[in-house]
């Protein structure tokens, strides 16, 4: 079947088989590999992207659940001039990351927890971060770098 | 891991809804946020030939109130049901039990009527609707059915639902003045409950639920009939592991859910001010 997704900002029509995973999509026959996959198994987080602006893990849709609508990966959030998102630069600086594999889907829970909460503190922080899982970090960093985004 | 092929259709009606489930017959599954689904298929654990995707059923996308009741859609997502102002005020109970619904990428996919429909007894929010004493309320090719949830939810992952109907709604009486408490115990905070509670103290009824205890969502009466004649929360609670057929796994054994219901029973008990 035909499906046609808008992937930061640019559309993607595959005639892919209608089991073909959104993650899948994304990586495959869009070739952006900056989503990953970890457990494949929604547990893990880091398959983490946008769908119309919210957090979903894209091992668990179908690409044809979400044909026709809006998705955007870790590819689509710094500006066209190469500057960091406000999340993006907040881990950089916040050294939120070691081997960076759970990294985009990190970045892409913080970026939807901070849209969908004003004032965020770090207990609703580490709260909201529960689906997403980092091996190498401890987390602490990574919940600074999202507070220090969320109040910029 | 992928899962076996299928032929998908997408439905954007409900009467689109029951044609399909007629067409395909016992081949089709209807899938809502998949969350319960896809994995399963994923294990090929399940494997419909026919996938009738309700995604897009945006008329049953709502929380509204009608007298006594609100009426919530059954594709409304967890994520709009946590923060329903209508039903923190009328269902606290509701929105906090949905809120423990796995972590927010879940619960920005998941609906109401998928996790009803999926009949787990290991699911937080059938135990809210219970306490609640929700009606189910389900489309079908002969008409629209209401089903008391007591008689909602048959056998493990079965319910009274048959394979041509679609749930539509979920009728909820308001209790803006009842006393309530969520209790969830797990290891990890995505986590599934290990053991589970939810109880409802209403100045005549109380409503009291257990999560994990038994191969269906389960109601105890037992602690419900303790409250009502006059039961402290410490009396209740002791009686909280009767009737329940829990099962041992990995996480714990029959012996320590059953006392975790105890102890569960007794803290939302204290919460909810008994
Ligand atoms: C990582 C993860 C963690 C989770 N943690 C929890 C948790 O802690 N607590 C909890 O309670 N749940 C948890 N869930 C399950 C989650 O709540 C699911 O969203 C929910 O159980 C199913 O809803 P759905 O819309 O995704 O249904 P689907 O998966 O689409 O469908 C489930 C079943 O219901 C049927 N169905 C769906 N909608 C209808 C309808 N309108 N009419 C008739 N039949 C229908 C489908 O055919 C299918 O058999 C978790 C899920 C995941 C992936
Ligand atoms: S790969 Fe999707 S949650 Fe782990
Ligand atoms: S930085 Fe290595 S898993 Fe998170």
């Amino acid at each position: 079947m035909e499906v046609s997704l808008n992937i930061n900002g640019v559309t993607h029509t595959h005639d892919v088989e209608p089991r073909t995973l959104l993650v899948q999509f994304i990586r495959e026959s869009a070739g952006l590999t900056g989503t990953n996959i970890g457990c494949d198994t929604s547990s893990c987080g880091a398959c983490t992207v946008h769908l119309n602006g919210e957090s979903i893990k894209s091992c668990t849709v179908l690409a044809a659940q979400v044909d026709e609508m809006e998705i955007t990966t870790i590819e689509g959030l710094a500006e066209s001039n190469g500057d960091l998102h406000p999340m993006q630069q907040a881990f950089h600086e916040c050294h939120a990351l070691q081997c960076g594999y759970c990294t985009p889907g990190m970045v892409m829970a913080c970026v939807s927890l901070v849209n969908e909460n004003e004032d965020l503190t770090e207990s609703q922080v580490r709260e909201g971060l529960e689906g997403n899982l980092c091996r190498c970090t401890g987390y602490h960093n990574i919940v600074k770098a999202a507070l220090q985004a969320s109040e910029s | 891991m992928i899962p076996a092929n299928f032929e998908y259709v997408r439905v954007d009606s409900v009467e689109g809804a029951l044609e399909a489930l007629k067409e395909h017959g016992d081949e089709a599954k209807l899938i809502a946020g998949g969350h319960s689904l896809l994995p399963l298929m994923k294990f090929r654990l399940a494997a419909p030939a026919f996938l009738v995707d309700i995604n897009r059923l945006e008329e049953l996308k709502y929380v509204e109130e009608e007298n006594g009741h609100l009426r919530i859609g059954a594709l409304t997502r967890h994520c709009d049901v946590e923060n329903s102002e209508l039903i923190k005020t009328n269902a606290g109970l509701l929105a906090d039990a949905t809120h423990h619904v796995g972590d927010p990428q879940v619960r920005h996919r998941g609906t109401i009527g998928g996790a009803i429909a999926h009949g787990d007894p290991a699911s937080d929010i059938p135990s809210a609707l219970i306490a609640l004493r929700a009606i189910i309320i389900v489309s079908g090719p002969s008409g629209v059915r209401e089903i008391p949830i007591d008689d909602f939810f048959t056998g493990f992952l079965e319910t009274d639902l048959n394979e041509d109907e679609l749930l539509t709604e979920i009728k909820v009486p308001k209790a803006p003045d009842a006393k309530w408490s969520f209790q969830k115990f797990n290891r990890r905070a995505q986590d599934w409950a290990i053991v589970g509670a939810s109880i409802l103290l209403d100045e005549n009824n109380s409503g009291v639920s257990l999560i994990n205890m038994h191969s269906t969502p389960f109601r105890s009466t037992v602690v419900e009939q303790a409250i009502a004649s006059g039961a402290t929360a410490e009396e209740a609670s002791e009686m909280a592991a009767e009737g329940t057929e829990p099962t041992a796994d990995i996480n714990a054994s029959i012996d320590y859910r059953k006392h975790l219901a105890r102890i569960l029973v007794k803290r939302g008990l204290e919460e909810a001010g008994r």
